[in-house]
């Protein structure tokens, strides 16, 4: 052992780093923590295919054509020589010979017409509810006027001149990939959040923290939990990663396709993961902060759910301020310490100004300092109260006092 | 038979020695509530110092303002004339009330893991707890999990690894509590080992018999306050030392020499107990009064008095009755 009488702030808090990462990594909770985002993806998925299923129900581009047989041909003749202009704004057409009113043929089982056209081309008549018929009229219309003239029509040859995109699409691409991107931090920050609140629960319950606290100060000991959970949390971005890449290869083009963002793929992903980093700093500062105000494992599941919801509500903050860059509430949420990650990688995505990130960067690290020395000072104001014995005395009665 | 009884050898704390520990007013408020109030205690390096008092009486938040665990609201402190004890951890070993290890750690791990707090490079840790564990009886269980050892050897790991560090001030909080009488007595052993290799013992108790026995000097503590910190021998010389003299006699002309407030006991129609101050005169003046005055005498002894009457008279009897429950509570447990 060297001279000196106590480890330094850093050794301490890798020593404590070190123990945490090891014990999580090599836990069954780790595993679980590992499969955690295949329940969303899962859940989602099904979700959107079953939504997906419903919408195509909901909202069929089908039309009944009851006319007599020869209008009916040339309606659907008519259709199929303007298709190649106008593509899907037009409905696709099904001929029916049932000699129903329009109405009952609408309600058929087994068929899903949006709207029936019945008379001839030259005075189609339209039944459908009003959406339907405010949207297939004109299309109808067209076609109808197509197939009661016998002229064909030629239509002239556009010529193409192709740009990369408009300032508007680019800005409203932009967004979807902002969009994205604070998705992602979001959903990683709530699973990890998760995984710190269960970690200072194990403290509690193993009752080793009086050891830690008298050997090391408590900002040392709270350092080195997040920096643990840090570390365990980029081995699974990097499995998450790893296998999403594989997917990704396997998928190919049938993946959505994300514009690219104003400071390009590699400095985008590289604020993510620093943002990530940040972001997780603070929410598990301020988790270990609660989890120094409660007194009992339960206090700490209690006190957690609001800074949940609370998170929810920043996330809220950050992703409706992206349309609107420079507004106050998009300034708001790039300062305010919980928000300021999501705000500022939503910034990466649509900007591409590189010194407002080196000073947001510099300030969450300063909240990040400023949350583990406060959450400390907390911890040991009111975990460290009193013996087990003075701590039952107290429960039994709060009118006892010291003699 | 001239007896002294109730005391032991001790080794000598006489001559000024530097403080391993010093605090002076040291006082804690939780709530607005006074948990300590001006705590003042001087532990000279190499005793063995034992903090007694009952339950809610202060002894662990005492402990926790001296460790650097929580800060005091008035008062000083110094450990090794530092006034932040965390900048001389490495120098100190500490096993709290609540005991407490990883229970996936394995033993040797858990030893390694509490040295590595204390500045000892983990794998001189390991080889250290390895060999704390085979001196323990203990060899069988080094590749254990800590959830697979019984309470009490876990107990004993975290002792181990307080240790590990050959810390030069070692404190622990309510060290018998959980232990049976087998393991409390390895524990006086290994606290008077430590002793004599120099090493400063700091332990709170509730037991008086395990600070009576132990310690050089104790701090007597009741409601937040230290009525008495010093030698176990002047605390008990507080009270005066008593007379016991048995006679096979009642009556004769001995009995002048007696006291006019003598106790008197029988035991049986042969024995009879009287219990007396140490007269002015002397014991040499009474005995020769008792033999010329026939008093048949059994024994005489002069009774010391134990920690237990200096507690009384120092905390008063509320004290001394809650710290005898605790004792109760604790042996029951």
């Amino acid at each position: 052992m060297s001279e000196t009488t106590r480890l330094s702030r850093f050794e301490a808090a890798r020593v404590v780093a070190r123990r945490d990462f090891h014990a999580i990594l090599f836990s069954r909770a780790f595993l679980f923590f590992l499969l955690g985002p295949l329940f969303p993806i899962l859940i989602g998925a099904l979700a959107g295919g079953i939504g997906g299923q419903v919408q195509r129900d909901a909202s069929t581009r089908l039309v009944a054509i009851a006319m007599a047989d020869a209008n009916a041909e040339a309606m659907v003749e008519a259709r199929a020589g303007l298709a190649p202009q106008i593509g899907r704004a037009l409905p696709e057409l099904a001929i029916t010979r049932s000699p129903a009113p329009p109405e009952e043929i609408l309600r058929e089982t087994g068929r899903n017409y949006a709207a029936v056209v019945s008379g001839t081309p030259a005075a189609p008549v339209i039944t459908a509810p009003q959406e339907a018929i405010a949207a297939w009229s004109g299309p109808i219309a067209m076609i109808a006027a197509h197939a009661a003239s016998s002229e064909t029509k030629a239509y002239p040859a556009v010529a193409e001149q192709p740009v990369a995109t408009s300032r508007a699409a680019e800005r409203s691409e932009r967004i979807r990939t902002a969009q994205a991107g604070q998705l992602i931090l979001f959903l990683l920050m709530m699973l990890l959040a998760g995984m710190v609140l269960s970690n200072l629960v194990e403290e509690k319950a193993n009752k080793v923290i009086e050891v830690l606290a008298a050997a090391i100060p408590m900002d040392a000991v709270f350092l080195g939990k997040l920096v643990a959970m840090l570390g365990v949390s980029f081995v699974g971005i990097a499995v998450w990663s790893a296998v999403g890449g594989i997917l990704a290869m396997v998928a190919g083009s049938a993946l959505p396709h994300l514009p690219e963002p104003a400071l390009g793929w590699p400095l985008f992903v590289s604020f993510g993961i620093v943002y990530f980093a940040m972001g997780y700093l603070l929410l598990g500062s301020l988790f270990l902060t609660i989890g120094g105000m409660a007194a009992t494992v339960r206090e700490v599941q209690t006190l957690s759910m609001p800074v949940t919801m609370a998170q929810l509500l920043v996330f809220f903050l950050a992703a409706s301020s992206i349309t609107r860059p420079g507004s106050p509430m998009e300034l708001f949420s790039a300062v305010f310490p919980l928000s300021s990650p999501f705000a500022m990688l939503a910034r990466a995505a649509q900007s591409e100004a590189l010194w407002p990130h080196a000073l947001a960067l510099a300030w969450q690290a300063l909240c990040v300092v400023i949350f583990v020395r406060a959450g400390a000072t907390i911890f040991r104001r009111r975990v460290m109260k009193s013996g087990k014995a003075g701590r039952a005395v107290k429960a039994e009665s709060s009118v006892t006092k010291p003699i | 038979m001239l007896t002294e009884t109730g005391t032991m050898t001790r080794p000598s704390t006489a001559g000024p020695r530097p403080l391993a520990i010093e605090a002076r007013g040291l006082v804690k408020r939780f709530d607005g509530i006074l948990a300590v109030d001006g705590v003042d205690i001087a532990v000279p390096e190499g005793a063995i110092y034992g903090i007694l008092g009952p339950n809610g009486a202060g002894k662990t938040t005492t402990l926790r303002m001296l460790l650097g665990i929580i800060d005091p609201d008035a008062g000083i402190r110094r450990v090794f004339g530092n006034d932040r004890p965390h900048e001389v951890a490495r120098l100190i070993g500490y096993l709290p009330e609540e005991r407490g290890l990883y229970p996936a750690m394995k033993c040797d791990e858990a030893i390694a893991f509490m040295g590595a707090l204390r500045g000892l490079p983990l794998a001189e840790g390991r080889a250290r707890g390895r060999e704390l564990l085979e001196g323990h009886g203990l060899g069988h269980a080094i590749d254990r999990q800590i959830r697979q050892l019984s309470k009490g050897m876990a107990q004993t790991v975290q002792l181990l690894g307080t240790l590990v560090h050959r810390p030069k001030l070692v404190v622990f909080d309510e060290p018998f509590s959980g232990l049976d009488a087998i393991n409390q007595g390895k524990l006086e052993v290994m606290i008077r080992e430590l002793a004599d290799r120099g090493t400063t013992v700091i332990f709170s108790t509730h037991v008086i018999h395990h600070a009576e026995r132990l310690c050089d000097e104790v701090a007597i503590i009741a409601g937040g306050k230290v009525p008495y910190a010093g030698s176990v021998d002047v605390a008990r010389d507080r009270i005066p030392a008593q007379v016991r003299l048995e006679t096979r006699s009642i009556k004769g002309a001995w009995r002048a020499a007696l006291p006019d407030d003598a106790r008197h006991d029988r035991k049986g129609d042969e024995s009879h107990f009287w219990y007396f101050p140490i007269p002015d005169s002397g014991i040499e003046a009474l005995l020769k009064r008792l033999i010329e005055g026939e008093a048949g005498i059994l024994s005489l002894s002069i009774e010391r008095a134990g920690l237990h009457d200096a507690f009384v008279e120092i905390a008063g009897e509320a004290a001394a009755r809650a710290l005898e429950e605790n004792a109760a509570g604790g042996a029951s447990r």
